[in-house]
């Protein structure tokens, strides 16, 4: 089901800009972040934060951004992070997607993390539900937002505070040489039992180290080269359901667990680019419950 | 042998060493008895000295005194296993030594790389002739570097102590499976274990006294804390418990010469963590309703639960959501 294909995928031009954008950003703003982080200690103030101000006059300029109303939005995470490396965070709309009203994108912000443009996720009328699950890692105590945009152009955000830090440079895997071999394996499958045309949940595993760039190799005194997932894109039946622009800030093993509506049978189907320019696929056939 | 029994300051040998050292090393003591007030250590078997830390998470509330620490004496030399969770707590440690003999610091070992066992290296640096050499995994240095600035910016933040990363003590000695270490008609085996609680686990095991220093490979009372490979513990658990082991001092939590009784509740705990874990995969629960659901079997005592137990269920799910399913190795769940 699962394996790496050589030729180019990408019909359509992946959104780079959004991703290079985000990490001359985190460059711009590294300095400003190891301050900011180091002082952050509560929940105070998520306005105030510098990286945020830069991150928000970048992305959104002056446009207004109102804070999320439930059906729209909300921003799911523990608030003491349990393991750093490891933070699930879910972003939940209760709203389902129609052609005249969907959820376009939603950008998914960790302020202190030294590329805090994490994740921009882009959906369509097909996706059921603009609502993704992923894990995260979180470098320092931070604000995290998710940021929505709708169809109408309008920019709506929640916020949340998540006490957790060393998550981006931790050691990326146990055994790096399993991690190498297992590389790109992916699992891909259906979450809950088939409803007929409703939104149904899917799940996206992605073996992959997703190293940082931020780990020192002791044994070479060189950073491991950051090597990541950059774009994953879901389709259905060759329609698209959601695609995601995504740095080192997402956890090792990406893991996305999305929702994507059904017409009949068709394919579900998974395609990610990661750093250096590896892709790989796989598919799953959806059969349309009797 | 003489062998039970946590405390024994009355033991002749014991007190021998108490009286060389009054007589012999006064002065040493009196100055580093001025500016520090020795660590509180108990002598468990001859020459083997432990701190027992306090049953807590490493923070400023206890000083980061929260890991067990230890030094075993030579005829020749000293050795430290484990320095402790701040430079304050490693400074402690050596005025306890140099109350208990005159004898110098040879090596300074570190169980595993994380911060209530290691911060404290600093205080061992430069002050005695010759200088100790540190000692720890192989893979010890590695987990060193990627957490140190954040151990660094805990310290800041937390307990208002700035320490330059010059300050972090890496190991001169790199142990990759075993290593012999003479202290003076005294050997010391160090050993290095596959990822566990961490994947850098090294336990020192002193062969005249048969006194295991188990590092955190064993928990006791204190919640076990999965920062490696889950089934990888589960399984050093099992070759541990072959070893002919008298007395064994855990990594946090009491001495004890229940061995191998004393690895029980925690061989209980984890093997009940890979369990539930797999069911919960099997159920196709997210990680955080994982988190949430698996809880700890009623009856137990464990202290700090509430820190340590959805942070294990974190680390096991996602070990194990890897794990391809083997109808024959998945256990039942049990019908009432």
């Amino acid at each position: 089901m699962t394996h790496p294909t050589k030729p180019a995928f990408a019909k359509r031009p992946l959104t780079r800009r959004a991703l290079a954008g985000g990490v001359l950003l985190s460059i711009a703003l590294a300095g400003i972040g190891q301050d900011a982080a180091a002082q952050i200690k509560t929940a105070d103030n998520p306005e105030a934060n510098p990286v945020w101000k830069k991150v928000r006059a970048s992305l959104f300029q002056s446009r207004p951004i109102a804070p999320a109303s439930e059906e729209v939005l909300s921003l799911v995470v523990p608030v003491r992070a349990e393991d750093a490396a490891i933070v699930p965070i879910a972003i939940r709309s209760r709203m389902t997607q129609t052609p005249q009203r969907y959820i376009d994108k939603v950008w998914l912000i960790i302020d202190n993390n030294p590329s805090p443009i994490s994740a921009v996720f882009h959906f369509s009328p097909l996706s059921g539900r603009a609502d993704i699950e992923t894990r995260v890692r979180v470098d320092e105590y931070t604000h995290i937002r998710a940021i929505a945009e709708t169809n109408d152009g309008k920019l709506q955000m929640a916020t949340a505070f998540v006490k957790a830090s060393g998550g981006c440079s931790a050691p990326p895997a146990k055994d790096a040489e399993a991690a190498l071999k297992t590389l790109g394996r992916m699992k891909l499958s259906l979450q809950g039992p088939a409803d007929g045309d409703k939104p149904q949940l899917a799940q996206l595993m992605i073996s992959h180290p997703n190293n940082s760039g931020l780990a020192l190799d002791q044994v070479t005194r060189l950073y491991t080269p950051a090597h990541f997932v950059r774009q994953v894109n879901i389709t259905y039946a060759g329609q698209p359901v959601m695609s995601a622009d995504v740095d080192f800030s997402i956890s090792e093993n990406p893991n996305f667990r999305f929702y994507f509506t059904p017409r009949g049978d068709g394919e579900l189907k998974a395609e990610v680019v990661d750093s250096r320019d590896l892709q790989f696929e796989s598919t799953l056939k959806y059969r349309r419950p009797e | 042998m003489a062998g039970t029994g946590s405390a024994m300051p009355t033991q002749g040998w014991a007190r021998g060493l108490w009286l060389a050292m009054l007589l012999c090393a006064a002065n040493t003591v009196a100055q580093s008895a001025d500016a520090v007030k020795p660590l509180a250590v108990a002598d468990v078997k001859p020459g083997v000295f432990v701190h027992t830390g306090a049953l807590e998470d490493w923070g400023p509330a206890n000083g980061g005194d929260v890991g067990n620490l230890g030094f075993v004496v030579g005829s020749r030399c000293v050795a430290v296993i484990d320095t402790g969770g701040t430079p304050a707590v490693g400074q402690a440690l050596k005025a306890a030594i140099e109350r208990a003999t005159p004898l110098p610091v040879c090596y300074v070992i570190n169980t595993h790389a994380h911060p209530d066992h290691v911060l404290g290296n600093v205080a061992f640096v430069d002050t005695h002739k010759p200088a100790p050499r540190f000692v720890a995994s192989a893979r010890f240095a590695q987990a060193l570097t990627a957490r140190e600035p954040y151990w660094l910016n805990s310290l800041k933040r937390d307990f208002g102590i700035e320490l330059p990363r010059a300050s972090v003590v890496y190991p001169g000695i790199s142990v990759d499976k075993s290593l012999d270490l003479d202290l003076g008609d005294r050997v010391l085996t160090l050993q290095g274990w596959p990822t566990a609680h961490t994947d850098n686990d090294l336990t020192v095991y002193d062969r005249r006294t048969r006194t295991l220093f188990a590092s955190d490979l064993l928990f006791v009372r204190h919640l076990p804390a999965l920062d490696g490979n889950l089934r990888g513990w589960i399984a050093v658990m099992a070759d541990l418990r072959r070893l002919p082991v008298d007395t064994v001092v855990p990594g946090h939590g009491p001495v004890s010469n229940d061995w191998p009784g004393v690895m029980d509740a925690q061989a209980k705990y984890l093997g009940a963590l890979l369990g539930d874990t797999r069911d919960a995969l099997r159920k196709h629960l997210t990680i955080q309703q994982a988190v949430d659901s698996i809880g700890i079997a009623p009856g137990t005592s464990w202290l700090l639960t509430d820190r340590f137990h959805k942070r294990n269920v974190t680390a096991a799910y996602a070990e194990l959501e890897w794990e391809d399913p083997d109808p024959a190795e998945a256990p039942k769940a049990a019908k009432p």
